[in-house]
């Protein structure tokens, strides 16, 4: 507890876009009640405090500690295992710290590949061929920068978490109502989940909360949405050959880009029993395909641009075999 | 046999078929390299490409997937869902660099145990082929794919 007898709060963000942060603060009114009802002691985006500041805290001080994005360097490693020890509670909060997300599928690449990417395409002026260096000399002695690491590790493949809540970002309806639990066990008026549980995400897929219309019917054919001339608004996208993945998706957004027209790219991460999400989607996908002739399958599938990004778009981080050949392999 | 490279082949099979293929080859006696590794399924139909995904983080240099002749699956057309399955989860691999042809569909009858020994033994040499795959030992020696790191100490 701090001076003023609140419990503290902190929040973090690693290898992420800032929108987790953001969807915290897009909580409305809400958030008068994160601050009547903590103290808020580190939050880079919202307060000024310092990394020392956690440092000098006891272990356990802080309650709650919302982390968000993913591990890929070692800063984040460092803050992630800081914020453990500081935390009586730590909390996956959205894809990046849950599964990876976007940043994740830089796993497919080795660093070198990723580095030729943001230090020497066209866009970029660099005619020194500069690379970034963990350790610089300079007359005044020696500069470190945290080392790359040589792939996107979720928060959990490196520190112990208490709960996740999934999404990117995860939904403010969902945020408010974890933060309703959460004052409610302050108030002594329930009790905290079991560890490991998933909070703020439905139990079912977004297939389910989905209002569009299933005929069973299968595709000879799929199409990136965009293409498509006309779009049914009735009818389910897959079952109009178009990449959904509703189907392995956990509900708890309300199927927000099905309802808008667009597919369903799987933010929410593995619905509840789903081990791999690919895994999951292929299964879908291969049960829709209305062909029997090994030839003509393979002339369907090749409707499918970039497998790898499709099917683990947000998840490869936490898929099963976590990360392309080549980033471990070093070539 | 010291220093050659034994691929550890895992091989799905179906209980109406392939399975009893197996059997019979044994029975029969015709021989196959010992590399693999028979789960039965009860049919092609059941296999989940997660379980592809975990032979392959678990160790495995190769997956050989059999079920009924086209025509043949005894819940009517469950192979041809497996078909699919195998296609797609090929493109996928591929996709993440690994070769695609570490993972082989094979049909084969109750009555096909001659065939269906053969067919391991190719697999086997071409596996062996291929090389090792060693998805966690080698990333886990490098520190690249580690499990959950101890929580380190960090000075106050
Ligand atoms: S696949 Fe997509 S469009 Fe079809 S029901 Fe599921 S969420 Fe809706
Ligand atoms: S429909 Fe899918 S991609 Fe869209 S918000 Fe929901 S889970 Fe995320």
């Amino acid at each position: 507890m701090s001076e003023n007898g609140k419990p503290k709060f902190a929040m973090y963000w690693a290898a992420s876009c800032g929108g987790c942060d953001i969807a915290v603060l897009n909580i409305h009114e809400k958030i008068l009640d994160v601050d009547a009802n903590f103290e808020v002691v580190f939050w880079p985006v919202a307060v000024d405090a310092k990394y020392k500041d956690v440092e000098a805290m006891a272990d356990g001080e802080i309650l709650l500690t919302l982390f968000n994005g993913g591990m890929r360097n070692e800063e984040n490693a460092h803050m992630a295992r800081l914020l453990r020890r500081k935390s009586q509670i730590l909390i996956a909060f959205g894809s990046c710290a849950n599964e990876g997300c976007i940043p994740g599928l830089a796993n497919l690449s080795p660093v070198e590949e990723i580095f030729e990417t943001a230090y020497a395409t066209v866009s970029t002026e660099n005619a020194a061929g500069i690379r970034p260096q963990p350790e610089t000399q300079v007359a005044e002695g020696v500069l470190s920068i945290p080392a790359f690491s040589p792939v996107l590790r979720t928060l959990n493949q490196v520190v112990d978490v208490d709960y996740y809540i999934p999404g990117c970002p995860p939904e403010s309806h969902q945020i408010a109502a974890v933060i309703d639990v959460v004052l409610a066990v302050l108030a002594g008026k329930a009790q905290l989940p079991p560890k490991g549980s998933m909070l703020g995400v439905g139990q079912s897929t977004v297939c389910d909360e989905c209002t569009r219309v299933r005929n069973v019917r299968k595709i000879t054919g799929f199409r990136r949405i965009q293409d498509l001339e006309c779009i049914d608004p009735q009818v389910c996208l897959l079952e109009q050959g178009v990449l959904c993945t509703g189907p392995a998706t956990a509900s708890g957004c309300t199927a927000l880009c099905p309802k808008a027209g667009a597919p369903c790219a799987g933010c929410y991460g593995p619905a509840q029993g789903v081990l791999d999400f690919g895994a999951r989607m292929m299964s879908a996908v291969a049960s829709v395909i209305d062909s029997n002739d090994a030839e003509e399958i393979d002339r369907i599938l090749d409707g499918l641009v970039d497998p790898a990004g499709s099917f683990y778009r947000f998840n490869l981080a936490h898929s099963v075999l976590r990360t392309g050949r080549a980033s471990w392999n070093g070539n | 046999m010291s220093g050659e490279f034994e691929p550890l082949i895992i091989g799905f099979t179906c209980n109406w078929c392939s399975y009893r293929a197996a059997d019979m080859a044994g029975t029969a006696r015709f021989k196959y390299p010992p590399n693999i590794r028979l789960l039965r399924l009860m049919c092609s139909g059941r296999l989940d490409p997660t379980f592809v995904l975990k032979a392959f983080r678990e160790g495995a240099d190769g997956v050989l997937i059999t079920g009924c002749h086209p025509g043949e699956c005894h819940y009517i057309e469950q192979n041809y869902k497996a078909l699919r399955r195998v296609l797609l989860l090929k493109r996928l691999l591929g996709s993440m660099g690994l070769n695609p042809e570490r993972v082989k569909l094979v049909w084969a009858s109750a009555a096909e145990g001659g065939r269906l020994a053969r067919e391991i033994s190719s697999f086997v040499e071409h596996v062996r082929a291929l090389g090792p795959l060693g998805w966690p030992q080698r990333a886990m020696a490098n520190g690249r794919y580690a499990a959950r790191e101890e929580i380190e100490e960090v000075p106050a």
